[in-house]
């Protein structure tokens, strides 16, 4: 594997610097270095989920349970609210404009009657629920991304197949070129390269 | 931990785990002596009209009480097979035990066939009732269905069969310990497919046979759902709490992990809260809203008088509560938490179980009645066979200390877990995503 030196890009066009490894232990110590030697701008590209690896890199747990949950209770209190309304409103709007719910008795049930409203409730906060998760992890994730620098690289190609590479990036605030350079190598990579913009 | 370490590991029940087994078997035994005691000195007292016998129908509700946990045990072992599971290798063992149970669990049931048998079901069910069966106005397939002996034999067939299918798993995966082949599991694995029919043919069954024929005239194609979604919470909450047993009397220290509690916890949210509430408010529903005399008695019975208080409070404690307390990641990781909520829950089951059994359609109440209010304000507690006995408590204790201490003795011979399980690697490394 021939190595990119990192004199081949410009500094102002330098994304970063990636390290490749050909096994799951290497990528996870390199990870768990790389957490302690203080950088916080890095990433892992493997091809497949590497368990563990998020709590070596030092990830913290995602706050999407917490969308979901408040995505949720919107969902059924809109559904109580909605049905209520549809079932049972009677008011004039602006004292002129008479709005009336669609009062329909259905077999001599009341018109608010909650045990008929569960499942729509039920079925609104599980829509609701799963909406949110969704977007919320399109949000977190910043997607869609029509481009990231990783992608530019052919090499890294192969974090989609058989190598596993850690990327420290430039805007980390400890990232100097020399420096993140002599310390992945002391991770023993396959080799160092470097990315462009 | 790796599996080679699992051995020191404290893996035979030693010290006050082992000493409690024949002391609950002892408590169990002295508890239902005492229920026989105290309902046979005021038996005149304690019979009423509608309700049948005080002292069998406390018997049936602690019965079916303890059969939950043990049936819940058997469903989680078969399925654990069925879907080739690897997490749950390190608490299967537990599980196998819970089980076990299942093979001596006939015994409490005799007292009941007798009762059957003997012609004096009339106690119990309604149905053995040969005068109110002739007013009752049913299609006479029913009152075939019904007859004492074939009832008989089909329970029978039930006990049977989850005495064989629980013995031999137990067996099979205890002999694995010894000899650590693989054999075993591949046995297992083949025989969970056809073992978990049957399981789900004879419990739904059982169930309708001796719980919902409670009320000969009532129906529900749910009820055995609700059954099985009651026996999911008790068996999860007692599981929980039996690991943290056994980790607190000095045992499997490192062999159970957080891990395996946020699994069990998983299942106790999504099985024993959520998919019961699921089912039983599915079964109100369609109740509630067609509205067939027939069928709206045996809620009606249960949201008028003190059956109300009960109903209520099985929907705030046994699913918003746990809900609540159970949704967020911490409160299944936390070994203060997870074991609070699984006791609180086995509760629940305990209180499901006896709305479950002991309200009494008032029939003759609602056919007088003009109006709902009516029947509301002159129902009395008799009627509904709403009244708290301390048999209700003497039996339930008996039954699951006989349970409890049953689990134990099956445990005292083996390891408790199953130490050559080809997945007890996979089981110790797991970790929740």
């Amino acid at each position: 594997m021939s190595e990119v030196p990192s004199t081949t890009v410009a500094r102002d066009d330098l994304f970063g610097l990636a390290a490749e490894f050909t096994t799951t232990p290497g990528i996870y110590h390199a990870a768990e270095k790389t957490r302690a030697a203080g950088y916080t701008w890095f990433d892992c590209n493997v091809p497949f989920p590497v368990h563990g690896l998020d709590r070596a890199m030092g990830v913290k747990m995602t706050i999407l349970p917490v969308f979901v949950f408040f995505g949720g209770l919107t969902g059924l209190i809109l559904a109580c609210i909605l049905q209520v309304f549809t079932n049972s409103l009677q008011i004039d709007l602006w004292a002129l404009v008479p709005v009336v719910g669609y009062q329909f008795e259905v077999s001599g049930k009341p018109l608010i009657g909650p045990a008929a409203f569960v499942p729509v409730a039920f079925e609104m906060t599980v829509l609701f629920s799963a909406l949110t998760a969704v977007f919320g992890t399109f949000f977190l994730n910043k997607l869609p991304m029509f481009y990231h620098p990783v992608l530019k690289c052919p090499q890294l190609a192969r974090a989609t197949d058989d190598r596993f590479y850690l990327v420290i990036e430039a805007k980390d605030p400890k990232f100097s070129l020399a420096e993140v350079e002599a310390f992945l190598h002391t991770l023993e990579p396959e080799s160092v390269i470097a990315l462009e913009k | 931990m790796n599996v080679a370490d699992v051995k020191n590991d404290n893996i035979r029940l030693s010290g006050l785990a082992k000493k409690a087994g024949p002391v609950l078997a002892v408590v169990g035994i002295v508890f239902l002596g005492i229920s026989v005691l105290l309902s046979s000195g005021a038996r005149e007292a304690t019979v009423d009209v509608d309700g049948g016998d005080v002292f069998w129908k406390s018997y049936l509700f602690a019965f079916i009480s303890a059969l939950g946990i043990c049936m819940g045990a058997l469903f989680f072992v078969l399925l654990q097979h069925l879907t080739r599971s690897g997490w749950s290798a390190s608490v299967r063992r537990l599980a196998e035990g819970l089980a076990k149970n299942l093979s001596w669990i006939w015994m409490l049931f005799v007292p009941i066939l007798v009762l059957v048998l003997s012609g004096n079901g009339s106690m119990l069910y309604d149905w053995a009732d040969a005068e109110y069966m002739a007013s009752a106005h049913m299609p006479h397939t029913k009152a075939t269905f019904l007859s004492p002996v074939f009832w008989s034999v089909r329970a029978i067939f039930f006990l049977l069969a989850w005495a064989v299918i629980s013995s031999i798993y137990f067996r099979w995966s205890t002999k694995q310990d010894q000899d650590g082949s693989v054999n075993w599991t591949h046995k297992m694995q083949q025989w969970a497919p056809v073992c978990m029919i049957l399981f789900a043919f004879t419990q739904s069954y059982a169930i309708i046979d001796w719980v919902m024929t409670l009320q000969p005239k009532w129906f529900s194609t749910m009820f055995a759902v609700y059954f099985f979604a009651a026996t999911m919470t008790a068996f999860f909450s007692t599981i929980i709490l039996l690991a943290r047993f056994m980790q607190r009397t000095g045992h499997m220290q490192h062999c159970i992990t957080t891990e395996h509690y946020h699994d069990l916890g998983k299942w106790l949210f999504g099985m024993g809260v959520v998919f019961w509430a699921y089912i039983g408010f599915s079964q109100y529903m369609l109740i509630w809203y067609a509205n067939i005399p027939v069928e709206t008695g045996w809620y009606m019975a249960r949201q008028i008088g003190g059956w109300a208080g009960i109903s209520i409070l099985l929907l705030v404690g046994h699913f918003i509560l746990p809900f609540l307390m159970l949704i967020t990641r911490w409160t299944k990781r936390w070994r203060c938490t997870l074991p609070l909520i699984a006791g609180w829950l086995i509760i629940m089951f305990f209180v499901d179980m006896y709305w479950l059994v002991m309200p009494v359609v008032p029939e003759t109440a609602i056919e007088n009645a003009e109006s709902y209010n009516e029947l509301a304000n002159t129902i009395t507690a008799n009627d509904i066979g709403y009244g708290f006995n301390i048999v209700n408590i003497t039996c339930l204790i008996g039954m699951v200390s006989l349970v409890l201490g049953g689990t134990l003795l099956n445990l005292r011979k083996c390891n408790l877990i199953a130490t050559s399980d080809p997945r007890l690697d996979e089981a110790l490394h797991f970790e929740n995503a």
